[in-house]
């Protein structure tokens, strides 16, 4: 029997939401299954060597904040320079605290668990990204490389 | 106390390294060996029922124990 397949799009590139891409496909990949994610767009900062990824508070009222700030704090605060900065750092600290691996650790583990690494070949001359700031095991692609492998899988993530 | 072949403490660790570790673990053990792990995630226990289920590996015991979770899983 072959194995399962799950097809990944990536398209953020925010600390939070690099997180769903990273952790699906390794826990797949350690239930035998074979992943693929596909970069595209601002996905494509979770290939960079070197990941600057922050997350904002700026129009996410969602996002819990520290100390009840969004409870007193005007809207208006979270576009104050330095406050996502600021809020990265909060958010990175946390995550360690509680047992929360990084992004680059995850994402080592999906290298390991021989998950593969598309990146979007358009975007990536859209944005004149250098294809030498990414990790060494991607490879570059468009559209029609994802379907053939989403074509035959039996989970596929837009994310 | 079952008998186990090794051992994997995962204590402090969230959702989904002790998956992630476990599986490290199983790879490097022969069939038949158990590997006993130590997890304090809340998460992990409905986590290790379901990667036992979708591995094919044994969940022999799922306890929790002075806080803690315990695991006995046996490599197919």
């Amino acid at each position: 029997m072959s194995n399962k397949k799950l097809a990944i799009i990536a398209t953020k590139g925010t600390l939070d939401w690099g997180y769903p891409p990273f952790i699906l496909a390794s826990t797949a990949a350690a239930l035998g299954y074979d992943v693929e994610i596909f970069f595209t767009f601002y996905g494509l900062q979770l290939l960079k060597r070197k990941m600057k990824v922050s997350v904002s508070p700026l129009g996410n009222p969602g996002m819990p904040m520290p100390m009840g700030m969004d409870k007193w704090f005007p809207v208006i605060g979270t576009a104050i320079p330095g406050m996502q900065s600021i809020m990265t750092m909060m958010m990175k600290q946390k995550m360690k605290s509680k047992g929360v691996a990084s992004l680059e650790e995850l994402r080592d583990l999906c290298l390991e668990a021989e998950v593969k690494m598309v990146a979007c070949q358009m975007t990536v001359d859209l944005f004149d990204m250098n294809p030498a700031d990414f990790i060494n095991d991607v490879t570059f692609g468009g559209a029609a490389t994802f379907f053939e492998f989403a074509g035959e899988a039996d989970i596929t993530l837009y994310i | 106390m079952a008998n186990f072949d090794q051992e994997l403490d995962a204590s402090g660790l969230n959702c989904p390294l002790p998956i992630l570790r476990a599986k490290k673990s199983l790879a490097g053990m022969d069939a038949g060996q158990v590997l006993h792990i130590i997890a304090t995630d809340p998460g992990s226990v409905k986590d290790f029922e379901a990667f036992a289920k979708q591995t094919g590996n044994e969940l022999m015991e799922s306890k929790e124990e002075g806080g803690k979770f315990v695991f006995l899983i046996k490599k197919n």
